[in-house]
């Protein structure tokens, strides 16, 4: 009765095909807990990281963060009504410009972690549902737990995270002013400086800041 | 040393400007054509915003950080956990004033078991019990009982607010435990090491924020708006696209008073994109029994 060793072998081939044709991507849930503690499990180990070397929590959130996010999505909603009248090319410069500026924040909070426990909330939605809420809690000592929300949408390459919300506070929502402001003032291409200015003055700080941390 | 020196030099200069600015503000008058219906005070919040950022820069984060430099983080729990001990008192009041008297009990439990076994509350043994600490204070309740926001108003050292969380604020302060301690001199230690503590609880977050936003005001001012919107439905303000989240736990007694609440938080200028599914919840609060 012992199976042969060609068969386990056709076996596991049949296996990965299967996997591989079904293509059923990671539930928002688990995606969302797998890439958190594994960027926390490197955070906590990383010498480099902990002495606040800034570029490689920005690479750390390039290679596992960034994949699951929709950037485009989160422009478009930042840019609100202006988004219409962006031509493609400008929508393109738009989302390279606030990607990095995101990426950047993320790194810092990343950066400012310091041992709180997460819980990672049962998800309340159903099976064939494709916009769903992703919620973990951050657990800290004496203060009220701080909520963290992905929302999170079903795309052909998997969930991805359009809006995190931080203690009730929308990142997307909370651009939107702003953004509004600066394209009455200076149209599409003068939100585009201001995000490109503000991503160099940061550029140019992150050296200053690693200095002062360590 | 040096660094506090130099920041007090700078300090000066920055507060020097941020008078000049509220002089140029109130010349001008506070008529911002133009600018966020939320925000009909604009160019007098304004004035205060650069004025605080003036007083933090020069007091404020200084202190701050030496506080955090020079108290290891053991003690800086302490301090944090004997506040925030004496604050779950009001926190219970303003729970039960909302509806919520398993909340409110929750407090106080936690109120009377860190104030004897925590050692007049310097250790939180109760959230290590999973008695979980909530955040209320009387702007939440009116805002609970269908207060509307009103205009947003920024004031000296005290920060954002609005017109409702100002009238909340008197009775927070009013009320406060820590503020209506006697002698004097010991009262006046603890609302300054309180501030300090938390301003220093504080100085990952701000850097954050200054990092984020193109206008910092703005920003704030946003967040501001959208956390308290947040805190009065305990987390779970309306919105659309999703299953209700714990909307059972919301108290029926105030279904009316949540549906009130329902006007977009981005205001008229900048419509949120999901907000459809507002009605379902009022209609679902409205019909409970």
């Amino acid at each position: 009765m012992r199976p042969r060793p060609a068969s386990l072998a056709a076996f596991g081939w049949l296996a990965l095909v299967a996997i591989a044709s079904v293509q059923e991507p990671l539930p928002p849930d688990v995606l969302v807990k797998n890439v958190t503690l594994e960027v926390v499990d490197i955070v906590r180990s990383d010498r480099d990281i902990q002495a606040g070397d800034r570029r490689k929590v920005i690479g750390l959130v390039e290679t596992k963060v960034v994949p699951h996010f929709n950037f485009e999505a989160m422009t478009a909603s930042a840019v609100g009504r202006h988004w219409a009248k962006a031509t493609p090319e400008q929508r393109a410069r738009l989302t390279e410009e606030f990607r990095t500026l995101l990426v950047r924040t993320y790194a810092s909070s990343i950066a400012a972690y310091r041992d709180q426990r997460f819980e990672f909330r049962p998800l309340r939605a159903k099976p064939t549902d494709t916009d769903v809420t992703v919620t973990v809690r951050i657990l800290q000592k004496s203060a009220e737990p701080i909520e963290l929300q992905y929302d999170m949408e079903k795309r052909p390459t998997g969930w991805k995270v359009w809006d995190v919300r931080i203690a009730g506070i929308s990142l997307v929502a909370n651009y939107r002013s702003e953004f509004d402001q600066q394209v009455r003032e200076g149209g599409i291409e003068g939100l585009i400086r201001a995000l490109a200015a503000k991503n160099r003055a940061l550029e140019r700080g992150a050296g200053a800041v690693a200095e002062k941390k360590s | 040393m040096r660094r506090s020196v130099i920041g007090e030099g700078r300090g000066r200069a920055a507060l020097r400007r941020a008078v000049a600015a509220l002089l140029v503000a109130l010349a001008a008058g506070c008529a911002t054509p133009n600018g966020d219906p939320r925000d009909p005070l604009e160019g007098f919040n304004r004035a205060m915003f650069g004025f605080n950022e003036a007083f933090d820069e020069a007091i404020g984060k200084p202190v701050a950080t030496a506080y955090r430099d020079v108290l290891p983080e053991p003690l800086r729990a302490w301090v944090r956990n004997f506040f925030a001990n004496i604050a779950d008192l009001f926190i219970g009041v303003n729970n039960l004033l909302q509806g919520k008297p398993l909340d409110a009990v929750t407090d106080w439990a936690r109120f009377a078991f860190n104030t004897t076994f925590g050692l007049f509350g310097i250790h939180d043994f109760a959230s290590v019990m999973g008695f979980e600490k909530h955040d209320e204070d009387f702007g939440q309740t009116f805002g609970r009982w269908g207060v509307p926001d009103g205009a947003y108003i920024v004031w000296p050292i005290l920060g954002p607010s609005t017109v409702r969380d100002s009238v909340g604020l008197v009775f927070d302060i009013g009320l406060d435990p820590v503020r209506r301690h006697e002698p004097r001199d010991a009262r006046n230690f603890m609302v300054v090491l309180r501030a300090v503590g938390r301003r220093a609880d504080l100085l990952d977050a701000s850097r954050i924020l200054e990092e984020a936003a193109l206008d910092k005001y703005v920003f704030q001012r946003d967040a501001y708006l959208q956390r308290r919107r947040s805190l009065i439905h305990d987390g779970n303000p309306p919105r659309a696209g999703r299953a209700l989240p714990q909307a059972e736990a919301a108290s029926p007694a105030f279904g009316r008073a949540a549906s009130l609440l329902e006007e977009p938080a981005a205001g008229a200028r900048a419509p949120e994109p999901r907000t459809a599914a507002e009605g379902s919840l009022a209609a679902r609060l409205a019909s409970a029994p």
